[in-house]
């Protein structure tokens, strides 16, 4: 574990708990972000180039405009009366607490099944597009058939509503 | 011969200067010391170009309009940037009492870092990249896509609907031409094999028969350049695209409440954006730092990088002193119904290019197609438009 | 073909962009205030007195009939007519303005003055460097700043000039010619007066039907 890391670990965790804790939700919304992009840099410290800049092309160019544009369409940019902590608190931590459990016990486990590895495999984006339409072509496509389902009903639902204001 | 180390030297001017500033210090130090004297080039010789790009452009969009331009503040009027930077720094900071201070103090901050590290990638000469990256093409996105999230702070820290209007417009508009974009230098990608920018430069860095091998002169890299021009005038928020800042729609669009040196930022952010994406294109299709023609290598790599550069800015302006600007609709409109369907049809017109293998055969067909596609594409849109002569009709 | 029109505009912007450099008909700015472009004939700023002559007070055209200071749609004409009267270039006594403001800052320069003025008298300048730091008065011209002369007149209109100048000679010739008839028609008399008064002392039988 280098100092690196623990810089980046610290800001993405600091964005994500600034997440749910902001009172103003546009704000929420930019703290995601900066969670979003302490998990690129996290990539980009394990050498895997692709999925850094992927996930800032992906995350902070599209889900995070979308994420604030969803707030601001609706009535979300307001700031909640009743302050930002649900009376149903103890359930949520049960849960997160679980899950966090199960993932850790995976993680775990899988750690000791790896062979103890000490040099990082050089990863290009070469064997990944390979991977990709090779391997993984099913899922590539199921991947693409539903972004456009996503898109197709988008339209569908934005046409019906130009039908009922006209 | 001294006439090739002399071409050599001046090649390889820049990275020999920094390889004797570098050696001043201690070995340990030096790779850090490297990229901090590039980066610090980097961010000084961009500003200084966009100080002469703004004179250029309001005497070349003046010249464009039958007047003058600015000429009153130095010969010619070259010296009008350091008026406006001294304006510009010692206009009063107005922040609206309701904005919100944070985000509102951020979002100038974070475009300039955003625009800025896209030239990280960009090859300005032989040996003149500052980081060589397996993913550069993919970085230079990703950089591209963060500017937009600061656009939409900036309009909505401002609390005023007018900024907010404008910053919806110019997202919306920035995201929907982005497709495109990636689309036309996704075909560059799929010729080359390879998303690292030096290895796409080195593969146009060819001749035959004294003619370069640039990307844009194959018919798909024609119209991937052609596609790829229209989104970046879109996606730097420029005329005819400029709606999100149109003066005369919207007051100012998302910068309306940002006064004196936050202003200027955005101003330097668009013109960086503007030098940035230029640099990119020139990469992908211009064929970089060489040289057109066989017998002109000579000359050295960076010049013809920074010449093409301004050739693009000065196309910029150009544009912009001819076109009226596009309405939101019609902006939409055209990046959904014609461009993207025209860069599916080039990625598919590249594909069969490679596959055709060489000959004149594939220069006939793809042409055939594209320009085909772009003619019924063309008589289709304008089937339902009628248009034709004015015809007026006066109170009797 | 779609793209035309962009072509062909930007054909058009490059000649504009290149020939402002070569041909003056590209360049139409000039650089004011080094260089001024003469004023057009038709040319109209603010309204000024005419004065024929070389003394204004006794030269001026204006008869306070007070016409433009009715008609002036914003009322920015002020004038206070004379007590005693004076005589005009045709010799009659006419009363003339003891005060003639105009306040310009409220001036329209709609030239209904100088179309309702039976004198000829106030007339269009093209003068439009007025600017003062004197807010109060500075731009209220009184009779003795609106007062210019026919020769200048002439500088600034020359064809309106001539017209006006060739009426007011035709009116003057037309009240000369009339004048000249009544002065006439006056001798007539008097010598047909003098001469019935020589001839008085014959009796004559009144004549019939005289």
């Amino acid at each position: 574990m280098s100092f690196v890391f623990y810089i980046l670990a610290t800001l993405t965790l600091a964005g994500a708990l600034a997440a749910v804790m902001l009172k103003n939700t546009v704000h929420c919304a930019l703290a995601l972000t900066v969670a979003f992009a302490g998990l690129a840099l996290l990539f980009l410290n394990l050498d895997a180039q692709f999925a850094g800049f992927a996930q800032i092309l992906v995350y902070i160019g599209a889900v995070a405009i979308l994420v604030v544009f969803a707030i601001l369409l609706t009535k979300g940019s307001e700031t909640p009366k009743d302050g930002v902590f649900s009376r149903t608190w103890l359930a949520g931590l049960a849960i997160a607490a679980a899950v966090f459990a199960v993932l850790g016990w995976a993680v775990l486990n899988s750690a000791w099944a790896l062979p103890h590895e000490t040099a990082v495999p050089e990863v290009t984006v070469k064997q990944i597009g390979d991977a990709l339409v090779g391997r993984y072509v099913l899922p590539l496509e199921i991947v693409a058939v539903l972004l456009t389902a996503a898109m197709i009903g988008a339209v569908i639902v934005a046409m019906h509503e130009k039908e009922r204001t006209k | 011969m001294s006439t090739t180390l002399f071409t050599v030297t001046a090649d390889q001017f820049f990275v020999l200067l920094q390889h004797w500033v570098v050696s001043f210090l201690p070995g340990s130090w030096q790779p850090v010391a490297a990229t901090v004297v590039s980066s610090a080039a980097i961010v000084l010789l961009f500003p200084i170009l966009f100080a002469l790009t703004t004179v250029f452009e309001r005497k070349g969009l003046a010249r464009i309009q039958n007047r003058l331009g600015p000429n009153r503040v130095g010969p010619f009027g070259i010296l009008q940037p350091m008026a406006d930077g001294i304006k510009s720094l010692t206009k009063e900071d107005i922040v609206p009492t309701t904005a919100d201070a944070a985000v509102h103090f951020l979002a100038p901050v974070l475009l300039v870092v955003a625009v800025f590290m896209g030239f990280a990638v960009l090859p300005m000469g032989r040996n003149m990249v500052l980081v060589d990256m397996d993913a550069g093409l993919l970085f230079y996105f990703a950089m591209g896509a963060s500017t937009e999230l600061s656009v939409f702070m900036a309009g909505w820290s401002s609390r005023n609907k007018y900024s907010l209007l404008g910053a919806m417009r110019a997202v919306a508009q920035m995201i929907s031409y982005e497709v495109p974009l990636l689309l036309s230098a996704v075909t560059v990608v799929m010729i080359t094999g390879s998303l690292s920018l030096t290895k796409i430069v080195a593969a146009q860095d060819q001749y035959s028969y004294g003619l370069p091998h640039w990307y844009i002169f194959t018919p798909w890299g024609f119209a991937a350049f052609v596609l790829y021009a229209i989104s970046t005038t879109a996606e730097t928020n420029r005329s005819p695209f400029d709606l999100p800042e149109g003066e005369s729609e919207l007051v100012a669009g998302y910068h309306t409440e940002y006064s004196g040196f936050k202003f200027a930022l955005f101003f330097l952010a668009e013109y960086v954006a503007m030098f940035s994406i230029s640099g990119l294109g020139t990469t992908l299709f211009l064929g970089g730092w060489s040289a057109p023609f066989a017998f002109l290598s000579w000359v050295p790599s960076w010049i013809w990088f920074f010449s093409k550069l301004m050739m693009s800015i000065f196309v910029f302006i150009w544009l912009r002193g001819t076109l009226p600007r596009l309405r939101q609709d019609q902006l939409m409109n055209f990046a959904w119904k014609f461009v993207l369907p025209l860069c599916l049809l080039n990625l598919l017109v590249a594909a069969l290019w490679r596959f055709m293998g060489d000959g004149w055969l594939r220069w006939v067909v793809c042409s055939a197609i594209l320009v085909l596609a772009y003619v019924g594409m063309g008589l289709i849109g304008m089937r339902s438009k009628r248009l034709g002569p004015r015809s007026y009709r006066y109170a009797e | 073909m779609l793209g035309e029109g962009i072509l062909k505009g930007l054909a058009e912007t490059a000649k504009n962009f290149f020939g402002s450099y070569v041909s003056s008909e590209r360049m139409t700015t000039v650089e004011y205030p080094e260089q001024r472009i003469a004023p057009y004939e038709a040319a109209r700023v603010f309204p000024f007195l005419v004065f024929d002559g070389k003394d204004w007070e006794a030269g001026m055209r204006c008869v306070a009939c007070q016409i433009c200071e009715k008609e002036c749609p914003p009322k920015c004409i002020l004038i206070e007519k004379s007590k005693d009267k004076k005589p005009d270039a045709l010799g009659k006594p006419q009363f003339y303005p003891t005060r003639f403001d105009i306040d310009i800052s409220v001036c329209m320069s709609c030239q209904i003055c100088v179309e309702v003025c039976p004198f000829e008298a106030i007339k269009m300048d093209t003068e439009f460097e007025l600017s003062t730091t004197d807010r109060f008065g500075g731009l209220l011209l009184d009779r003795k700043e609106l007062a210019k002369s026919n020769e200048y007149y002439h500088g600034i209109h020359p064809a309106e000039a001539a017209g006006v100048d060739a009426r007011l000679a035709q009116e003057k010739a037309k009240a000369n010619v009339k004048s000249k008839a009544a002065a006439e028609v006056t001798a007539t008399r008097a010598a047909v007066a003098s001469a019935i008064k020589g001839a008085e002392v014959p009796a004559r039988p009144a004549p019939e039907g005289v």
